[in-house]
């Protein structure tokens, strides 16, 4: 696992997103309320582009006519058939223990720890000043 | 009727059978020829109203009388239907038991008042004359679904005789079933443990199929799993077995072969459709292997055993096939009851411990 500057944090707002490449892959990142979760761009169902997708929240229910609506802005809806995704874990809603999306760790690192030790990849220059997101890929 | 239990029964004419521990027919059909049949059931005033409003019949077009698909030709013709029904399916394929599902027209009538006398009458016609005769009878409570309440309420005055075993509703109603208009039947339903049969039929309140009305018996009576299909989503979606989560349902003359298809792409659909129905918490396909059982007259399959073989597989359960002969209808010929190839391994579970595990009470001994 090598690391890579994938961002920087100020181009990932609160609820924001950002399409990545990492390796070769397509990866999304998502900041949800400052802690920042990347995911495998390719639904695992038909491979739809979840970066397109819709962000909601997570609607449960007790029974019928009941809606508890929690997490908003926590799950991503594949924008192909409307799976839903959980963007802390990956899980899909439907079929949480078969069908979830590629994680990987992410995380921030000040510009003056990367200069440092610099990451494996990062496609542009870190300054000493800046906050950046790193997923380990 | 326990198959543990082996019970003493009464054939018709008093002939004593013991450690009968043949199938359970799930479906068969007791004919009422004329409302005069009823009239002993009848108050003062409906029985009168019988004649000053010449009310002869209330027959549906479901089943006309002269289809070949009512009655098999050598069951048409009958002096005691009680009698035939014992000798001619019960004693010629060994049956420990069938439950009589009356498909008479009482769901049809517009007016509830007559709908609940006419259910009244059924269904002591049928515990007087079909359940007293034969120990192996049992029966379903035929409900006038146009009133809830009249419908909850003759479920509570049957429920107590426990030769009743479920709840008869028609495939094509009023509205979906699933609707909450209707939970206080599924609410009794799951108190005194009568699982709701579904049976090919409709009340006519609209076209047979979803298209409009078709000009052709042939496409009506096809076209009943197009009902069913509209049911089990209803029942599903509206939350019906989230709510009542040991109520079972029973589809009767549903036909089999349509519900892996159907399953498939509800259970799809319901992927990217599920925060519309949170309370469907888990998929379609596992919802209805708990709750939901078929009768296997008609399969509506080849007679060629492996494509027979592969449909039972596509269902993935052993466990919700029910045994029925659907007599008097013509489903078969001659002693053709099983279809061929269903497993060996599963006609014991078809015939004798699937019909137990769904209706409870058919683990009582006869009263």
């Amino acid at each position: 696992m090598a690391r890579h500057v994938v961002a920087t944090t100020k181009e990932i707002p609160l609820g924001g997103r950002k399409l990545v490449e990492v390796a070769g892959r397509p990866v999304v990142v998502f900041n949800l309320d400052g802690e920042f979760f990347a995911l495998l761009d390719r639904c695992p169902h038909k491979g739809g582009s979840l970066c397109a997708g819709t962000q909601t929240g997570l609607v449960e229910s007790s029974g019928p006519g009941e809606y508890h609506y929690s997490r908003r802005g926590e799950i991503i809806r594949c924008p192909w058939h409307a799976w839903e995704f959980d963007i802390r874990t990956g899980k899909s809603r439907c079929d949480p223990r078969r069908m979830k999306v590629r994680t990987f760790p992410a995380s921030v690192a000040p510009g003056a720890e990367l200069l440092q030790a610099p990451p494996a990849a990062t496609t542009f220059a870190v300054t000493v000043e800046g906050e950046y997101v790193l997923i380990e890929a | 009727m326990s198959a543990r239990a082996g019970v003493d029964t009464v054939g018709h004419g008093g002939v004593q059978r013991s450690e009968i521990r043949g199938p359970i027919d799930c479906d068969v059909h007791p004919t009422i020829t004329s409302t005069r049949v009823l009239a002993p059931y009848l108050s003062d005033f409906w029985r009168d109203s019988l004649v000053e409003r010449g009310i002869d019949s209330l027959d549906s077009i479901s089943y006309p009388s002269d289809a070949p698909i009512t009655a098999r030709p050598d069951w048409r013709n009958h002096t005691d239907e009680v009698e035939q029904l014992c000798t001619q399916v019960l004693d010629r394929w060994d049956s420990q038991g069938a439950i009589l599902n009356c498909l008479y027209g009482v769901q049809l009538v517009f007016n509830e008042d007559m709908a609940v006398a006419f259910a009244r009458a059924v269904n002591d016609w049928i515990a007087r004359e079909w359940l007293d005769r034969d120990s192996r009878l049992r029966a379903s409570i035929v409900v006038p679904l146009q009133n809830v309440e009249h419908a909850v309420d003759e479920i509570e005055r049957c429920a107590s005789d426990r030769r009743f075993v479920q709840i008869l509703v028609l495939a094509s109603g009023e509205m979906p079933l699933g609707r909450r208009n209707f939970w206080p039947v599924y609410a009794a339903a799951q108190r005194h443990g009568l699982p709701i049969g579904i049976h090919a039929g409709s009340a006519y309140r609209h076209p047979v199929t979803s298209i409009g009305w078709p000009s052709y018996y042939v496409e009506d009576y096809a076209s009943q799993s197009q009902a069913f299909q509209s049911q089990v989503a209803s029942l599903i979606c509206e939350g019906v077995f989230a709510k009542f989560s040991e109520l079972k349902v029973v589809l009767l003359e549903s036909g089999v072969t349509w519900l892996p298809g159907f399953l498939w792409r509800l259970s799809k659909f319901w992927r990217g459709l599920r925060p519309e129905v949170p309370w469907v918490d888990r998929s379609p396909l596992e919802i209805v292997r708990d709750h939901v059982r078929l009768t296997i007259q008609p399969l509506d399959a080849p007679d060629d055993p492996d494509t027979v073989r592969r449909i039972i597989d596509h269902m993935r359960s052993d466990d919700m096939l029910l045994y029925a002969s659907d007599y008097p209808h013509w489903q078969f010929d001659g002693d053709r009851n099983m279809p061929p190839g269903i497993p060996t391994d599963l006609v014991r579970k078809i015939q004798v411990d699937n019909p137990l595990a769904t209706y409870q009470r058919l683990n009582e001994d006869a009263p």
